[in-house]
């Protein structure tokens, strides 16, 4: 059994109202920050345990705090992106749901440290049912004394609101999210100034996903030498994998960095093994954006050694023979999968979700959706398959925000591992369209 | 004052200055094509990514290059910087798939374009562009919508480089239009189809690189090349009243603002010579303008091959 930090109450019944999650050791880093600790002390704790941020990118979120500007008279912000879209992965919408306080406690230590007095959880527009939720743990937080004016008696005031998206992918982008939040549309901005020097209303903020924003908790809690004890050497800590696809056991699992690949797919504690007895054929490790793996790099790598659910060991063998933890949107395909369809999928996500902004972004995942679209019904020809190498080339590293390459890695990658199936459904249209299941209905969003 | 190199020259320039800007006092082939950023308009730029630079060496503290090609519109110079722009094969070839995307979906109507002939983007994909096209699809179309009686607007043609949206912003007591929807559905629109009529959203015309936004009053008159462009001014309480007319004999088909080598409004004192709707749409007869003399066009385009100067030049020859 591995050791859990933040889904350790997970099924102690009644954990999402305050009584209950006070019981079982509930917002005890607050005292712990507020009374025993300055706000840089806080900081540097977070830095020494070498939190790697969990909403994809992996930025260490310490550094991420240190980097903030502290002008005098000028306010701070801290903002938590709850914004959780990628295809794939669902482990925020887990914590928040389940464990709403751990979010409000999360948030306040957070806000302490960062010296933000006041701060905001920027929620998916889609999850209102989480946003009742919050606000509730929210309003018995302020009912408690745990928000608002003098917390504890240490003189320090904060106030949390929760504000709804209005269902954009996009909006997950921080520079695009701040925008959003102060009510604009939600283009990302050009950066330099980054958040940190010039984030919301123009003042210093610093945006993290709720994941990251739950484990400052523990690692108050239990201080950032027992923490870096967990997970490997350069990835510490607990991840959460919401694993989906064809699994016997799909869910949200709460795992020590550093354990196997093949133990986390077959093992009984884990999602035990695929759905009906199929073969496993490709794994995305990390939500949508993120490579695809072939089944012969999925335990092993491209050199012969086991493969770890760590960011390192899974971003063994870069792009070509690897692919990244990314969010932690554990998808597994089995035999019967068509990965053209699937990339066709992806595609047809970013081309709907892209803000328009940017030139390369804007046309270039319309082209590749019609392009995979036309592949999938039997409609292409070997050129495409180049074409569409040559495209997601142009795009990634050309754009203002990172959605140009999540849009353009999984079908590069999908061509570089599966390109025979590629060349297959221009070879075989008829078979291809076959093996569409009836769903061949759906049209080209941007027919 | 900080030393920058851009394609092997060097020059000197002040902090804070951004790359295109740099490239600019250089001037000729080092200044990097810009269809979304308008020196005038603060806040535009980043956007069309076909200023795109290659920086070869950060500055003179941290000489490591740059792992992605930059926007030289919106990056500012590190003292030592090394930056490439058309000596860099990089830098050439992904400009071309820039124009590349910006093309798959523009009509390419520029026989009834009105645009044509001073149309950034045609200058783009003559000088970056390639002979065909690769992009078998049905190209993306918008239902039009009117605007008003003085501007028209050609959404299909629109390639989104805001600055229309920063003309609205940053010279009109309100903007009505913006951007709707996203993606590759993205539009210049107004909320529920308002008409766009304020006292300088005129120039809205003059920034556009393209056709999407074109003078009603001139629509299908005339084209550009065949008119002779004249400096002139008249008393205006709104504006600085001084403006280029566009002569066709003793006919005034058109009257823009005064630009510059790089398509922008010129600035004087300081001040950008912005025109009033009143002047741009109204003032169409001779008597109501002082005419200053001809009009240098000093970008290269089709306009100055019936110019007085040219001409010139060429009897002398």
């Amino acid at each position: 059994m591995g050791r859990k930090l933040l889904l350790e109450h997970i099924n102690v019944p009644g954990i999402e109202t305050y009584d209950v999650y006070r019981n079982h050791g509930g917002y005890k880093s607050v005292e712990k920050a507020l009374k025993t600790m300055s706000p840089q002390e806080v900081v540097e704790e977070v830095q020494k345990s070498a939190l790697k941020g969990r909403g994809g990118a992996g930025f260490p979120t310490g550094m991420k705090w240190s980097f903030l500007a502290k002008p005098e008279g000028v306010p701070r912000y801290l903002v938590c992106n709850a914004d959780e879209s990628e295809p794939g992965t669902f482990k925020d919408r887990f914590l928040m749901e389940k464990l709403p306080h751990l979010m409000v406690e999360g948030m306040i230590t957070s806000s302490y440290a960062l010296g933000a007095n006041t701060s905001y959880i920027y929620i998916r527009g889609e999850y209102m049912f989480v946003l009742e939720i919050l606000e509730k743990a929210i309003a018995e937080a302020y009912a408690k004394g745990w928000l608002g004016k003098n917390i504890l008696g240490s003189g320090y005031d904060l106030d949390l609101y929760v504000a709804p998206g209005g269902g954009a992918y996009i909006c997950g982008e921080e520079t695009a999210l701040l925008e959003s939040l102060e009510g604009k549309r939600g283009n990302p901005r050009m950066k330099p100034p980054f958040p940190a020097i010039k984030g919301l209303y123009g003042c210093p903020t610093v945006v993290n996903n709720v994941e990251s924003l739950c484990t400052v908790v523990p690692i108050i809690n239990i201080g950032a030498d027992e923490y870096l004890k967990i997970g490997t050497e350069k990835s510490s800590g607990t991840k959460l994998i919401s694993a989906c696809g064809n699994l016997a056991r799909p869910g949200v699992y709460e795992i020590e960095l550093g354990i196997s690949v093949e133990e986390f797919i077959y093992g009984d504690e884990w999602c035990r093994g695929i759905a009906n007895g199929k073969k496993i054929k490709a794994l995305i490790p990390g939500g949508s954006s993120v490579p695809i793996l072939p089944a012969h790099l999925i335990t092993k790598t491209a050199t012969g050694e086991d493969r770890f659910m760590s960011y390192e060991s899974l971003s063994d063998g870069g792009f070509a023979s690897g692919s990244m933890l990314g969010s932690g949107g554990f998808i597994v395909f089995d035999e019967d999968q068509c990965i053209v369809r699937n990339t066709w999928n992806f595609a047809r996500f970013y081309a709907h979700e892209s803000c328009g902004q940017c030139s390369p972004c804007r046309e270039g995942t319309s082209w590749m959706e019609k392009v995979l679209h036309r592949l999938e019904t039997g409609k292409g020809n070997m050129r495409d398959i180049d074409l569409l190498a040559e495209i997601n080339k142009k795009i990634e590293g050309n754009t203002i925000c990172p959605l140009g390459d999540a849009a353009a890695w999984p079908v590069a990658a999908a061509i570089r591992h599966f390109r025979e199936e590629f060349e297959w459904h221009v070879t075989h249209p008829e078979e291809a369209v076959k093996r569409n299941y009836g769903l061949l209905k759906t049209p080209s969003i941007t027919l | 004052m900080i030393k920058v190199t851009i394609d092997d020259i060097e020059i000197e320039v002040e902090e804070g200055t951004t790359i295109m800007n740099a490239a600019r006092m250089i001037g000729g082939d080092v200044v990097p094509p810009a269809m979304c950023y308008y020196s005038s308009l603060p806040g535009t730029g980043g956007k069309c990514r076909t200023c795109l630079v290659e920086i070869a060496a950060g500055s003179t503290k941290d000489p490591r290059p740059m792992p992605k090609l930059m926007v030289s519109c919106s990056t500012t110079v590190q003292d030592g910087m090394i930056v490439k722009n058309r000596t860099s094969e990089k830098v050439i070839e992904n400009r071309g798939a820039v124009v590349e995307f910006l093309l798959i979906n523009h009509p390419l109507d520029c026989p009834v374009c009105d645009q044509a002939g001073e149309c950034d983007l045609q200058d783009l994909g003559f000088s970056h562009g390639k002979e065909g096209s690769r992009y078998e699809e049905e190209k993306r179309t918008f239902e039009p919508i009117d605007i008003g009686e003085n501007i028209k607007l050609h959404m299909n043609r629109c390639i989104l480089c805001y600055r229309c949206v920063h003309v609205a912003n940053q010279l009109t007591d309100q903007r009505v239009h913006g951007a709707l929807h996203r993606g590759d559905h993205t539009e210049i629109s107004t909320y529920i189809e308002k008409a766009v009529d304020n006292d300088f959203s005129g120039n809205m015309i003059d920034v556009c690189p393209v056709g999407a936004l074109t003078d009603r009053s001139a629509r299908f008159k005339s084209r550009v090349w065949f008119l002779k462009p004249m400096n002139a001014s008249c008393e205006c309480t709104k504006c600085s009243g001084k403006a280029v007319v566009w002569m066709f004999g003793k006919q005034m088909y058109r009257v823009t603002t005064r630009q510059d080598q790089y398509g922008e409004v010129e600035v004087k004192d300081g001040k950008p010579e912005w025109i009033c709707n009143e002047c741009r749409f109204d003032k169409k007869d001779l008597e109501q303008w002082t005419i200053e003399g001809p009009r240098h066009i000093s970008r290269n385009s089709v306009i100055s091959q019936g110019h007085y100067e040219v001409s010139k030049t060429n009897l002398l020859k």
